[in-house]
């Protein structure tokens, strides 16, 4: 950022500098990059400073205007972007396939809500109020899962750990509804955990609504968890996960240590899953077992797929427009009035939401691979080499 | 014994579900290296086309009617949103048969409607006695027919021109067209039979039952069936289907005693379990072949 400045008195990188000064930006060419640094840099070019600078002051601004309804979507939106970041992670940038997202995001929410939960109360708690502990070791409990996983994943590849995930799933679902002590068993569910920030309860409402300072704790979770995100993902790190996708026996050849760096991508996942897991309740205050079915996996899989398959960014907008997907669909019946609302009557809005996850995922699958994210890249390229056409 | 014996048979008509269902996803496995997620909904969408046919047609017309009309289903599944990804990394097809899976599921689903319908079979919750072990007859319906399918179906492979075509595809794709096959023609055959299997399948699992929506999710108990057997092998889901329809009768019967401590019956989880035992000694399941890593 500090390196952006320009200086009369410089012409070229190093011509009367030594060579161990820190390569400059040369101002008016925001893409003409002289080290590898530069380029790699977290935000690379001033638009992008401004234009995250921008989002995040408009986000934080959102709650002071918007109604506490849509609020508490867009907040539910915010929390799956930590759990589609986590799985982007895994899918789009180490290439292995998981359905089993849901599990871990459960494994979070229990651990979470176990914590957070009243000793005295009907069911498991241990009365550790204050969120961020409870968000953290969330986060731990489900990556801790991840570690036992991660042996299978190293043993198979492709379509075969799909389908072992798969089963993930629902095994952790027998289970959640199995312990009745912790989870209050299927249909019946248990209190969410309550999130308490420096002793302020979030839930109660006092100069501002419970839904305006739930949003706000989602959204500093998601700057953190994006950051973390991208920083893992042009690490050294993420460029083994990015080697391994590509071609995992070249990787090996090159020296990546394919089992290490596919336990990594597995912990790593889990840990965003965790969180969202114990963020993703506190705005309904209640869930049970059924909750962390396939469906929830695939609405992942969508979120990643439609927002874009290794990008941070996408990930977060395509978390948001799943999210507001019940939204959107039952606004439709004012235009389509074939559309009923009614849920005895066919088409009716909770079908048009399911089936619009699997339309959504063949036509971006179809017609635009790179999913939102790439939606926005080709806007950007149209007015960067405006007015010509490439 | 009589107790065992029964949950065997259980196990057997279960099993043979199964199979028809593992059958489909093997042949889509062989022709496009793609396990396809849409057989689910093939299969509850069979099942409730046959519930609204018999009443009109009879069961056996119905049952064939809807077969072939699933079928052209998938056909037309392949044509418009698979065919257009060929080449495309395997992932990215497996996952567009997640959504198509997801929007056929939804249509079927808006005709199972709020009254109980079932599928209008001979066989309801008969019984027949043999050797004093209580057997449905559901499940015999289920293992003959199943037993007949697969014959009929390792007979296409063998004897015809178009199972040959099959075999050449599934062996190397680009030898057989090469020699002349229209792989093309493969993968639609392919799918029309995954369908097909698919309908079957759903008429067997909600014999004697009324269909409801979660019907699909018998369908699912077939992938642990195709990793057990091994993704690329007939006989492995016809045995790996059997296997844990069995194990799972057995485990379901059983579980009150083995397991006392937990309150929800196992049986729903028994294949994933059996599944990740597998895979852990032989990570191409137990008739799959061993892949072979070339630079």
């Amino acid at each position: 950022m500090t390196a952006t400045q320009h200086e009369p008195g410089r012409t070229g990188r190093g011509s009367d500098a030594p060579a161990s000064t820190k390569p400059r930006r040369r101002w008016g060419r925001p893409t003409l990059y002289t080290s590898y640094g530069q380029e790699m840099a977290l935000l690379n070019t001033r638009a992008k400073q401004l234009g995250v600078l921008a989002i995040i002051a408009v986000a934080a601004y959102l709650p002071l205007t918007l109604e506490d309804d849509l609020l508490a979507l867009l907040g539910t939106g915010l929390v799956l972007a930590v759990g589609a970041i986590g799985l982007n992670l895994l899918i789009g940038y180490a290439g292995q396939v998981s359905l089993g997202h849901a599990f871990f995001v459960g494994v979070g929410a229990y651990t979470a809500a176990v914590l957070a939960g009243d000793p005295d109360g009907r069911y498991l708690g241990f009365g550790v109020s204050e969120a961020p502990v409870w968000i953290v070791a969330a986060g731990v409990v489900a990556a801790l899962f991840g570690v036992v996983v991660a042996p299978l994943a190293t043993r198979l590849r492709g379509l075969y750990l799909a389908v072992v995930t798969l089963g993930l799933v629902f095994i952790g679902q027998y289970f959640f509804a199995e312990w009745r002590e912790m989870s209050g068993g299927p249909g019946i569910g248990r209190e969410s955990a309550v999130p308490v920030v420096l002793g302020n309860d979030l839930t109660r409402d006092g100069a501002y609504t419970e839904e305006q300072k739930l949003f706000w704790l989602f959204l500093v979770v998601l700057v953190i968890m994006a950051l973390l995100g991208r920083n893992i993902a042009r690490s050294r790190i993420g460029r083994a996960f990015a080697a391994v996708r590509d071609r995992d026996i070249a990787a090996g050849v090159m020296g990546v240590e394919l089992g290490r760096y596919k336990l990594i991508a597995f912990t790593i996942s889990s840990f965003f899953a965790g969180v969202c897991g114990s963020l993703l309740y506190v705005g309904s205050g209640q869930f049970s077992p059924e909750q962390f079915g396939l469906l929830l996996s695939v609405q992942f899989i969508a979120m990643v797929l439609i927002g874009g398959v290794a990008t941070i960014s996408g990930s977060i907008m395509g978390a948001l427009l799943i999210a507001l997907l019940p939204r959107l669909s039952s606004e439709l019946p004012a235009f389509l009035p074939f559309v009923s609302s009614s849920p005895t009557d066919h088409p009716n809005v909770f079908e048009v939401e399911v089936g619009l996850y699997g339309a959504l995922i063949v036509a971006f699958l179809l017609f635009e691979p790179r999913g939102l994210f790439g939606i926005w890249l080709r806007i950007r390229t149209y007015w960067k080499s405006f007015p010509f056409s490439y | 014994m009589t107790e065992l014996l029964t949950a065997v048979s259980i196990g057997a008509g279960n099993g043979s579900v199964y199979a028809l269902l593992a059958l489909g996803f093997v042949i889509i496995y062989k022709a496009m290296s793609v396990i396809s997620f849409a057989q689910p909904a093939f299969m509850l969408s069979g099942a409730v086309l046959v519930s609204h046919l018999s009443p009109r047609m009879g069961f056996v017309a119905a049952v064939v009617v809807g077969t072939i009309a699933i079928a052209v289903v998938a056909l037309v599944v392949e044509r418009v949103a698979v065919r257009p990804m060929v080449g495309k990394a395997v992932f990215v097809i497996a996952i567009i048969t997640i959504g198509i899976d997801i929007v056929v599921r939804v249509v079927a689903g808006a005709f199972v409607g709020v009254d109980p319908r079932t599928i209008g079979d001979p066989w309801g919750l008969d019984v027949t006695t043999i050797g004093g072990v209580q057997v449905q007859h559901r499940h015999i319906a289920a293992f003959v027919v199943t037993g007949l399918v697969v014959a009929l179906l390792f007979a296409f492979f063998r004897f015809t021109r178009m199972g040959l075509a099959m075999r050449a595809t599934a062996l190397d794709q680009e030898a057989a067209m090469a020699q002349g096959v229209d792989v093309g023609r493969v993968f639609a055959v392919s799918w029309a039979l995954a369908g097909a299997l698919a309908a079957i399948a759903g008429v067997f699992a909600s014999a004697g039952n009324p269909i409801d929506q979660n019907l699909w999710i018998i369908a699912l108990t077939a992938l642990p069936v195709i990793i057990l057997g091994g993704l690329d092998s007939l006989g492995g889901a016809v045995l790996g289907g059997l296997v844990i329809g069995i194990v799972q009768a057995v485990v379901s019967t059983y579980h009150s005693t083995w397991f006392p401590f937990l309150d929800t019956n196992s049986g729903a989880i028994v294949p994933y379990v059996l599944m990740l035992l597998v895979l852990l000694v032989r990570p191409q399941g137990l008739f799959g072949t061993k892949e072979v890593e070339r630079v």
